[in-house]
């Protein structure tokens, strides 16, 4: 076997001045041509360890032990002027987000001009413009003068992340770390970047480290994958392994958080939150949220152990639950029946517009009590400003709109205070839409006052049998939403919709802005909700996947128009429309990557 | 940035749409006029429409009822408001501003226009030693963030900032121009007719006065504009790129950290218009701000419109300037007006 | 189903303050906060207990002019022969008790301008900015003398002209800082609620303003300052025979090599004052960035 181009040996990163680790002991390998992709949910450290790869922290971290060889030289010994030379040429680094990683006010030529200039790619001019040509038809972007001379504001979102890929590979690195680089992109852009880079990589012979929080999209690119929890890899193993038959706990929750569209399958959240630097206790960081722990787990952390081939899993009980072989995911409860008789939500001839431009083209779409009905469609297809016409925040539209076969008006205010009661909307993002000068009892109250004529106590009391309906202890009530995690503030807002007794929720992507673990939980509480409280659900989502556990019809949008139609079951297993089908193909699945690797 | 954004919006708003890099520039100047077409309604409504009868304020107790008859009639303050107003808008059109009641009574652009010259020459030496002073006091600031440097510039900055410039210029007279160093003239001795850079002596206590009362604000701006800069993902790539700190600081950070303060510096030019009243009047310069206030003191209304529009049309013009610069250098901004 | 069950077990942060309390005590922690604090303390004291310790009559003719310190006039007498130390201990009172007034205003009228501005946007936004435009493009001292010129230097007048020019500054940072806020999640909850227009800008919006509006009114207090100090100064604020710092200078600075103390104390007061103000007013600032970036919010 040939040695590995990049070996991480102990790395550890700390909090500047008061030296707690962000992440410690972190060890791993990536041979020539070798993806690995690093797994792990917010705060895992995860991105940490890909800038350390360069020598590099976030301002307050610092570097202080480990080592991280590339062909065999430890980089972080190196003289600022020696860290120079390696990055951009050796190693190479492709960011999150290229809208922000590219210099607004430089055009693309001068961006990718310098990196080669820098480091002395190519003995003329004339070379280097020649590699630059070459570049940016490899990541299958044009290369004449118009293109160059653009500024990265007038490129797509897409083409951005290509130029981040072509400035990544333009000196021929021999290790290269993408950070999310697909993040924030449509479907379609994200396969077509992937395989971009799948075919870079394995065509050059670089070593990648793919660091992701999607587990599909690590699954469709990656040969070996490393799990990160809490600061520490949790287990390290070929990807086949580690995603059909985890030996450590949290993958194997993680696997099971995730939504697939090959059948019906229950999301199982992980209950708590990891800790955080600083916070992290004796023991397995995992153990307070696992189902399998033990006391042993509790007295000191598990260090990293062979559990088979290429497979390392840090847990004391790993021979055990490696031989539980492969998880079984539990079905989803039935959906309830919708009632047939009348139509709780009616949308005919919709169309809307943001100022001059037309945004929506005849929408026509209904939803019956009781039923789930999912909008799905790329960013920008016009599915949440038609959630929000609906809503009565987006009132520039024509149309009609009718609750219970009564026309709606358009705009919250003009509509009566039984409309707006019945209809309630949860935001995309809890961190934006609970006021961050509110008490969690005053923003589930909110509603009440409006709506509902009560006194002191009985205020109090509904708010807190809202809080247990939603999961929370009411203990939340005096709290700030700062002083909560993500998923618990997206239970508040759950928890202040429902507080106005509605019959119908409009979620707009609720479970975007959160980790897969969390999404899983929110999901499950959303269809229990709809079971129990016999609610009408509009889902809006852009998750091709997540609408299988939970929504029985689906319309799918694209470019403002309904496209297509129908059961869930039949749209994704027989789509009709080419856009559908398109969109099917293009979303990356665990499962069917799985499939195809076998 | 984002006030310029908003304007453009605003300007969008208001006024025809032709488009491009000029019609923005159009859009904006016509939008500059008619702030001061607003402006002077204000000047005039606060000259002539205050309660107090600008006649009598003027004559104060030894007005008889002949010379409080014959100053209306000069100052036309018989007519309906709105003629008054139009009689003298159409006035400066024409240059001619009405003629000053204090002295020989000459027109109100023979007594301000030997003064513009002192006065310009002071702003002008002023914003030269401060604009760069406070552009490079900011960016070093920034990129030694949290050092001694930054601790020290943004104590004596906000300390600087917080003083009344008569109070700095008083400060300064006391330290260089009386007991310590008497080469310093405490007062600005230039007779009329004289070129100031002539008598560059006198020159030097007001160009610090109003140097330390601009130089803090474009510094605080710029170092936090530097700061939001040198903490962004393009400069945290340029440098992952193995680009030479020298060029990560010269080519990606400086350009766009300027641009947010192009808005501030214009700001505070024009802010030097409203410091040389205070500033000229301690050191007597014999400028449009000493001018000014010995016309408020003798309640020479003429003259005070006069001077009351000037520094306001200043105050416009670089505002306009400032905005339109911003567009220049920003290529986002200005691909967005194609 | 142990996902959301588990979801239920007790929060485990223990602190819970409200965020304009955690804003102060951050700020507090600072030493420039800390110093401000004091300076202005030791100010106001001044002006609101000196005129109690003052020997003499200030308006009162003491000794010769310019009399060098010493006897009972420990700083002397000014160019009319009055203590000025009397003199000194009467004159903080009218500068604070005017520059607080002007403030007062300004704040009132800019946080409501600039709020709704901010909220309804369109046409009422373009008018009312405009109108903060037209008050902008004077600088506060050339229009306060426009003002004088007509009226007269009455003390009614200044409060209010120098609270006009407060109010279109004070509007912008209200306007800036509310349109991201408004733009929020929470703000649209409120909308689609159906909440009364009053209660969502006073009850949704403004709390989530304090910090800049703190900072603000700490830094317009300080331009108030300086700029009722100017008036005076420039002899446009309280008349002879008044005590007023602004005034003494004015009336002492051709004396100033003879007998500096007439200028020198109402000088280093006023800057103490300021310096005071814009200390606390950086403090606050410092606090609420931190806040603002560690609080997520």
């Amino acid at each position: 076997m040939t040695p590995p181009v990049l070996e991480v040996v102990g790395l550890r990163v700390e909090v500047e001045g008061r030296g707690d680790d962000i992440v410690d002991d972190i060890s791993f390998a990536i041979g020539a041509g070798e993806v690995l992709g690093l797994v792990g949910e917010s705060g895992s450290g995860k991105s940490t360890v890909g800038l350390a790869l360069l020598g590099h922290t976030r301002r307050g971290a610092r570097i202080t032990g480990g080592e991280v060889r590339v062909e065999g030289r430890d980089i972080l010994g190196l003289s600022p002027a020696g860290l120079r030379g390696l990055r951009g040429k050796t190693v190479s680094y492709v960011p999150q987000d290229p809208a922000s990683a590219l210099n607004p006010a430089l055009r693309i030529r001068t961006q990718l001009e310098e990196v080669l200039e820098t480091h002395a790619f190519g003995d003329s001019r004339a070379a280097r413009a020649a590699r630059m040509r070459e570049m940016l038809e490899e990541v299958l972007l044009p290369s004449d003068d118009g293109f160059l001379r653009r500024y990265p504001h007038q490129l797509s979102g897409g083409q951005q992340q290509r130029v981040g890929l072509a400035m990544a590979f333009a000196c021929r690195p021999r290790v290269i770390v993408l950070d999310e680089p697909t993040t924030g992109l449509d479907v379609t852009t994200q396969a077509h970047v992937l395989s971009t880079v799948r075919d870079l990589c394995s065509a050059h012979g670089v070593a990648a480290l793919y660091v992701s929080h999607d587990l599909a999209v690590v699954a469709t690119l990656a040969d070996r994958v490393a799990v990160m929890y809490a600061g520490r890899i949790v287990e390290n193993g070929p990807e086949r392994v580690l995603f059909r038959a985890a030996a450590h706990p949290y993958t194997r929750r993680l696997v099971e958080a995730i939504p697939e569209m090959s059948g019906r399958h229950a999301l199982e959240g992980i209950a708590g939150t990891a800790p955080r630097p600083g916070q992290r206790a004796d023991g397995c960081f995992f153990a307070p949220r696992c189902t399998y722990a033990v006391e042993a787990c509790t007295i000191e952390l598990p260090p990293l152990e062979q559990s088979g081939e290429g497979h390392f899993v840090r847990c004391v009980r790993h021979a055990e639950i490696s031989a539980l072989g492969v998880s079984e995911r539990r079905p989803a409860p039935e959906l309830p029946e919708p009632d047939t008789a009348t139509t709780l939500v009616s949308v005919r001839g919709l169309d809307a517009w943001h100022g001059d431009r037309q945004f929506l083209f005849g929408i026509d779409l209904s939803v019956l009590p009781r039923q789930c009905v999912a909008l799905v469609g790329e960013s920008g297809s016009g599915k949440t400003t038609l959630a929000r016409c609906i809503a009565g925040l987006h009132r520039d539209f024509k149309g009609e709109l009718a609750l219970y076969g009564k026309p709606l008006a358009a705009g919250a205010r003009a509509r009566s205070r039984d409309d707006r009661r019945r209809l309630q909307y949860i935001f995309q993002s809890p961190y934006s839409s609970l006021n961050p000068r509110k008490t969690i009892a005053q923003i589930v109250s909110q509603p009440l006052g409006l709506f509902f004529d009560l006194d002191h106590r009985e205020t109090h009391e509904r708010v807190v049998a809202t809080l247990e309906r939603v999961r929370l202890n009411p203990s939340a009530m005096t709290r700030y939403p700062h002083e909560l995690s993500g998923g618990e503030r997206q239970r508040v807002a759950i928890a202040r919709a429902l507080a106005a007794e509605p019959t119908l929720l409009v979620c707009d992507e609720i479970t975007s802005a959160l980790d897969v673990s969390v999404q899983a939980a929110i999901i499950d509480l959303i269809a229990e909700l709809q079971r129990e409280m016999k609610l009408g659900l509009l889902f809006v989502t852009h998750n091709l996947a997540l609408i299988r556990t939970i929504a029985e019809e689906v319309a799918v949008m694209n470019a403002g128009r309904i496209v297509e139609r129908g059961k869930v079951e039949d749209v994704l297993a027989s789509p009709q429309d080419a856009y559908t089908k398109a969109l099917l193909a293009d979303t990356p699945s665990m499962e069917l990557a799985l499939a195809a690797g076998a | 940035m984002s006030t310029v954004a908003a304007g453009f919006e605003r300007a969008r708003g208001i006024l025809p749409r032709p488009r491009g890099v000029w019609g923005f520039v159009l859009r904006r100047v016509l939008l500059g006029l008619l702030t001061l077409f607003l402006v002077s309604i204000v000047v005039f409504a606060a000259t002539q429409t205050l309660p107090g009868d600008a006649a009598r304020a003027f004559l104060g107790r030894n007005a008889t009822p002949e010379s409080l008859a014959t100053l209306r009639k000069q100052l036309h303050l018989n007519e309906p408001v709105v003629s008054q107003y139009l009689h003298w808008l159409g006035g400066i059109f024409r240059g001619d501003l009405g003629n000053s009641l204090t002295g020989s009574q000459q027109p109100v652009t023979s007594v301000i226009g030997a003064r513009i010259e002192n006065s310009g020459v002071l702003m002008l030496i002023a914003a030269v030693i401060s604009v760069p002073l406070s552009i490079a006091l900011g960016a070093i600031a920034a990129r030694r963030r949290d050092g001694v440097f930054d601790h020290t510039t943004s104590i004596v900055l906000l300390a600087l900032a917080a003083l009344p410039e008569f109070v700095t210029a008083i400060l300064l007279v006391v330290l260089l121009g009386t007991s310590l160093f008497h080469f310093l003239p405490p007062v600005s001795l230039i007779p009329p007719g004289g070129h100031p850079w002539n008598y560059p002596k006198e020159l030097v206590l007001p160009v610090i006065a109003l140097v330390f009362a601009v130089t803090p604000y474009i510094a605080r701006i710029m170092r936090a504009s530097m700061i939001e800069v040198l903490e962004s993902d393009y400069v945290e790539m340029a440098r992952l790129k193995g680009l030479r700190e020298q060029t990560v600081l010269w080519r990606h950070a400086l350009p766009n950290g300027i641009a947010p303060a192009i808005q501030v510096i214009a700001l505070n030019l024009a802010y030097l218009a409203g410091g040389i009243v205070v500033v000229e009047f301690v050191f007597a310069y014999p400028g449009i701000g000493s001018a000014f206030v010995g016309a408020v003191h003798n309640r020479d209304l003429p003259t005070v419109q006069a001077l009351g529009i000037l520094i306001a049309a200043a105050y416009v013009f670089l505002n306009v300037a400032a905005d339109v610069a911003t567009i220049l250098v920003s290529p986002r901004l200005r691909t967005s007006l194609k | 189903m142990s996902g959301v069950a588990a979801a239920a077990a007790p929060l485990a942060l223990p602190k819970r303050r409200r965020p304009i309390v955690v804003l102060l005590r951050r700020a507090w922690r600072l030493p420039r906060t800390k110093v401000g604090v004091l300076l202005m303390l030791l100010l106001v004291g001044t002006a609101l207990i000196g005129p109690f310790f003052a020997p003499h009559d200030p308006a009162a003719f003491a000794n010769i002019p310019y009399g060098k310190p010493g006897g009972s006039t420990p700083l002397g007498t000014d160019a009319l022969g009055r203590d000025v130390l009397s003199r000194f201990l009467w004159g903080g009172r009218s500068i604070l008790g005017l520059s607080t007034a002007a403030t007062a205003i300004g704040l009132v009228l800019g946080v409501s301008i600039g709020l709704v501005s901010a909220y309804s946007r369109g046409l009422l936004d373009d008018v009312l900015m405009r109108i903060m435009d037209v008050i902008l493009a004077f600088p506060s001292i050339v229009l306060a003398l426009v003002a004088v010129s007509t009226v007269g230097p009455k003390l009614w007048l200044i409060v209010l002209v120098v609270g006009l020019t407060t109010m279109p500054r004070v509007a912008r940072v209200t306007r800036g800082a509310s349109a991201e806020i408004v733009e929020r999640d929470f703000v649209q909850a409120a909308e689609a609620l159906g909440e009364p227009r009053a209660k969502l800008l006073l009850g949704e919006i403004l709390p989530n303003i304090t910090s800049p509006l703190m900072v603000e009114a700490s830094l317009r207090l300080t331009y108030a300052i300086g700029l009722i100090a100017s008036l005076s100064f420039l002899g446009f604020g309280e008349q002879p025979p008044a005590a007023d710092w602004g005034l003494m200078i004015n009336e002492n600075q051709q004396g100033l090599t003879i007998q500096p103390w007439g200028v020198l104390m109402p000088v280093i007061a006023i800057a103490l004052l300021t310096i005071g103000t814009s200390l606390i007013g950086d403090g606050l600032s410092r606090a609420s960035a931190g806040i603002d970036r560690t609080g997520g919010e």
